[in-house]
């Protein structure tokens, strides 16, 4: 990172605008784009320059994907709702050059492009790459579980075999593994900068890179005051895409959601990242300011009856759930009609689309009739968990399905658990009888949701579900090509239990919701955060 | 040494206790806050092997005692831990978030004070008028509305209709570069640099959420000083003073005024500590990254380092803070010792 000093700070504005002109920037917004700096507010706090490191948060994430290259990326494709979104089907260089993938799909080969370079002006090399990843799968945590995902688990894997050439050596061939080495975690670092700032203690410069990136990507960290603002200046040498319109990039960081509005309505910032539904509704209706809700792609919101509480067990009060809850209402109230609906699809399977609506649709008399029906025909008491960290959603969610499951004699008592401890209460240790729940997967294929989400033991089950045919139908879909000839039976397979066993009843879609104001070039990405690089000013 | 430096370092002395009951009540009571931190901060999509190497990482692992001896031996070489939310050492954060929050509170209490002691003098001195009334609606109306709803109606007001106030962006706004560290209070900062660009545009975001809080502070330190001005004023030295045909402005401000200091000065301390811990809800409005919010955000996820450095900085300020007041009130009084 470049020393910033206020006379430095100054030159990276942009020469157009001088020092003396500063005090006026404000009174003319339309200045301060030409000078090719745009602000961005965001509710998030960043806690750390590194993803790699124990405790980084999501918010962090966004410094990967911007300062950082990985060897592939996603392709860009229109986005449901407006706006571009990553597209998943398609797999673009970013530092590699090309790769090839041989016939039994273990060996995969990467030509890195020979003008990349890092910050400091030193040659992209293999070597490089290889310390990147040996890092990635050495950290433990999250960023070891991701690469795990896609079939990386060990540093013999990765070969550099000479400057140019990196090689992948995998236990068994999976679709899985390219699309991983595209999500923000496997980002190549310049070793020679890390290595230097290592330690006996600290092999792998943990401590160093937490607050000094040193990378290839399109923007450098001018200067991070945390708790404040990040400042991105950008790299002119980038060669991992298109050079980004903007020189530098603010992203400062605003708690209250009516501060960020006011800022983004008045225009003295170009986007607000992530703003509540309730604002993305309301600010969608003015003409100055464009709000791109973006469906997320294999994330679904899901009320989850645990199977190790006893009336669960019994399919008939888990349909009748699925049929008294009232859709309509809660996806009004709750994300103010952002995102997609997942109720009342059709019933019969034809199509392998995911997220999908389920068969299920908002009708008393057939939930009284599968209640009547079940061993619980008088009712039972449940309690229904929701998290304080999430009761944005959770909270009006669970008090409209309160009002819905006491009509068919289902007594339910809202339990608010703080954030803290939600996750050891609902995924570790999968106790909470009725609770909401909302798995995202990173790799858009139906079967890894169902990895994570269905399977039993897997993290994010936390309905305890376990049916031996799923099991089975995952572990031979995961890894296997989405044109092999087992795929779509399988999948379609998976589907028809998921609806009919019901461990988690879908209700909707959730979207990310980004305003702008003066900017344009947005793209949704699935790991929800913000990638500056295509962002562009608004042309209008 | 003279009587006095004395006087002031035995108070010192005196609050080494209260700082070691300090370090271990903190210490019990963030472990006995619910919630895993190694489990919070191993992700969305950690495993169980994770979270054990997380928890090993945070020293989790070892028994209470252990952990307290390691937490001690650290605060005794000055090593209060590194935060887990914000990724920086606790000292490091507490260095950059408590001048943030101080020069608020000062503000705001600088601002208040010189509304609400004219009033309450005004208020006592003329009861039953129209002044009197002003003051009694002015506080009123100051205490009983949240800071949080306060602050949301003036930027909306001040920023975003009439356009007078500055974005609501915190300490500067993006064009200025914050001034080199010297005190962390950034209107010191910039006047010692000599950088009266950056000093106006610290003193415009200063504006509106100090005026938020100076709202709400006023009202106990304007009725104090009504009060404690009107029982000034009916007691028998004021009588006899004027009696002894002393001009109004002398018996006004050389003897009721002064007398009436006290539990003004008093209050001033109480309202001071309880503004200083109480803004959370203006700094989340105002994106202030002040020690308020920090506290709070540390706690939701259990961040223990954060948490005790939290108390420790507080319980410090707060000696020292007392240890002001005892000094203000022996130059208000003569008659008052340190001792």
């Amino acid at each position: 990172m470049t020393v910033t000093s206020r006379r430095n700070f100054l030159k990276l504005t942009g020469g157009t605008v001088g020092a003396a002109m500063l005090p006026f920037l404000k009174a003319m917004p339309a200045h301060a784009q030409s000078a090719g700096r745009i602000v961005v507010v965001s509710g998030q706090t960043i806690n750390s320059l590194d993803l790699h490191r124990t405790g980084t948060n999501r918010a962090s994430y966004q410094v990967a994907v911007n300062c950082y290259d990985r060897l592939v990326s996603f392709g860009t494709k229109e986005a449901p709702g407006g706006g571009l979104s990553y597209d998943y089907s398609v797999i673009e260089p970013e530092l590699a050059e090309s790769w090839t993938i041989s016939d039994d799909g273990l060996t995969m080969t990467f030509k890195i492009k020979p003008d990349a370079t890092f910050w400091d002006g030193r040659k992209v090399t293999a070597s490089d790459v290889k310390w990147s990843f040996d890092r990635a799968v050495s950290a433990g945590g999250f960023p070891t579980v991701q690469m795990k995902a896609g079939g990386l688990e060990r540093p013999d894997q990765f070969e550099a075999v000479d400057e140019e050439t990196f090689v992948i050596t995998l236990d068994r061939p999976s679709k899985l593994t390219l699309p991983d080495l595209a999500v923000p975690v496997p980002f190549i670092i310049n070793s020679e900068v890390a290595k230097a700032n290592a330690t006996g203690d600290d092999p792998w410069a943990m401590e160093y890179l937490h607050t000094t990136p040193a990378g290839s990507g399109a923007f450098k960290v001018a200067r991070w005051d945390q708790g404040q603002q990040l400042v991105y200046e950008r790299n002119d040498a980038w060669v991992g895409g298109p050079l980004p319109s903007f020189e530098q990039v603010i992203v400062r960081e605003v708690p209250s959601p009516a501060t960020r509005r006011a800022l983004v309505e008045r225009g003295d910032v170009h986007m607000s990242f992530n703003i509540p539904n309730k604002d993305a509704s309301e600010l969608d209706a003015m003409e100055s300011v464009d709000v791109y809700s973006t469906p997320i792609e294999n994330c679904i919101h899901c009320l989850c009856p645990n199977f190790n509480f006893e009336p669960f067990q019994d399919a008939n009060v888990r349909k009748a759930l699925a049929y008294a809850i009232p859709y309509e209402a809660i996806f009004q109230t709750a994300a103010y009609g952002r995102g997609a609906p997942m109720w009342g699809g059709e019933a019969e399977i034809n199509d392998i689309a995911w997220p999908r609506k389920s068969p299920y649709m908002t009708d008393m008399a057939k939930a009284k009739e599968h209640m009547a029906a079940s061993g619980f025909a008088s009712g039972f008491e449940v309690p229904l968990s929701i998290s304080l960290g999430l009761a944005d959603w959770m909270e009006p969610t669970a008090l409209l399905m309160q009002e819905a499951f006491a009509e068919i004699g289902i007594k339910t008592e809202i339990e608010k658990i703080p954030g803290a401890n939600w996750r050891s209460a609902a995924l570790v240790e999968k106790r909470l009888p009725l609770h909401l729940e909302n798995f995202g997967g990173w790799l858009n294929t139906p079967d890894y949701y169902f990895f994570w989400a269905y399977k039993h033991g897997h993290l994010f089950n936390s309905s305890n579900y376990l049916n031996e045919e799923i099991e089975q139908l995952v572990d031979d879909t995961l890894h296997i090509a989405m044109d092999d000839p087992a795929y779509t039976p399988n999948i379609t397979r998976m589907f028809e239990i998921a609806f009919e066993d019901l461990p988690r009843i879908p209700l909707w879609q959730p979207a990310l919701n980004v305003a702008m104001n003066g900017a344009a070039g947005y793209e949704f990405w699935f790991h929800r955060q913000l990638d500056v690089r295509p962002l562009t000013t608004a042309t209008t | 040494m003279s009587t006095r430096s004395k006087m002031i370092l035995g108070r010192v002395a005196q609050a080494i206790p209260v700082m070691i009951g300090i370090v271990v009540i903190s210490f019990v009571l963030t472990r006995a806050l619910p919630g895993d931190p190694a489990a919070y901060f191993a992700g969305p999509a950690a495993d169980e092997a994770s979270i054990a190497e997380i928890r090993e990482a945070l020293g989790l692992d070892k028994s209470l005692f252990q952990q307290f001896f390691f937490y001690v031996g650290d605060l005794a070489r000055g090593d209060l831990g590194t935060s887990l939310t914000t990724g920086q050492t606790v000292m490091s954060d507490l260095a950059a978030r408590l001048p943030a929050s101080l020069e608020l509170t000062l503000v705001a209490l600088l601002l208040s004070c010189a509304i609400a002691i004219p009033l309450g003098v005004f208020a006592a001195t003329r009861p039953g008028t129209w002044v009197d009334h002003l003051c009694r609606v002015l506080v009123t109306a100051g205490v009983s509305m949240p800071t949080f709803f306060t602050g949301i109606v003036l930027i909306y007001v001040f920023y975003y209709l009439a356009g007078l106030a500055p974005s609501p962006l915190g300490r500067l706004d993006f064009i200025y570069l914050s001034p080199p560290h010297v005190t962390g209070f950034y209107l010191i900062d910039a006047a010692l640099a000599g950088d009266w660009e950056t000093w106006l545009g610290a003193l415009k975001q200063l504006i509106l959420p100090a005026t938020t809080l100076a709202l709400f502070t006023l009202a106990p330190i304007a009725r104090m000083t009504r009060a404690a001005m009107l029982s000034a004023l009916s007691s028998d030295f004021i009588r006899t003073a004027r009696a002894a045909g002393l001009g109004s402005r002398k018996v006004l401000y050389g003897y009721a005024f002064r007398n009436a200091l006290l539990p003004v000065v008093t209050t001033l301390g109480m309202v001071f500590s309880f503004t200083l811990g109480a803004n959370v809800l203006v700094e989340k409005v105002f994106a202030w990254p002040g020690i308020g919010s920090y506290a709070v955000e540390a706690l939701v996820v259990s961040d223990y380092a954060a948490v005790q450095g939290f108390v420790l900085a507080m319980a410090v300020l707060f000696v020292l803070l007392n240890l002001i007041i005892d000094i203000a009130y022996a130059l208000i009084d003569p008659r008052i010792g340190l001792n």
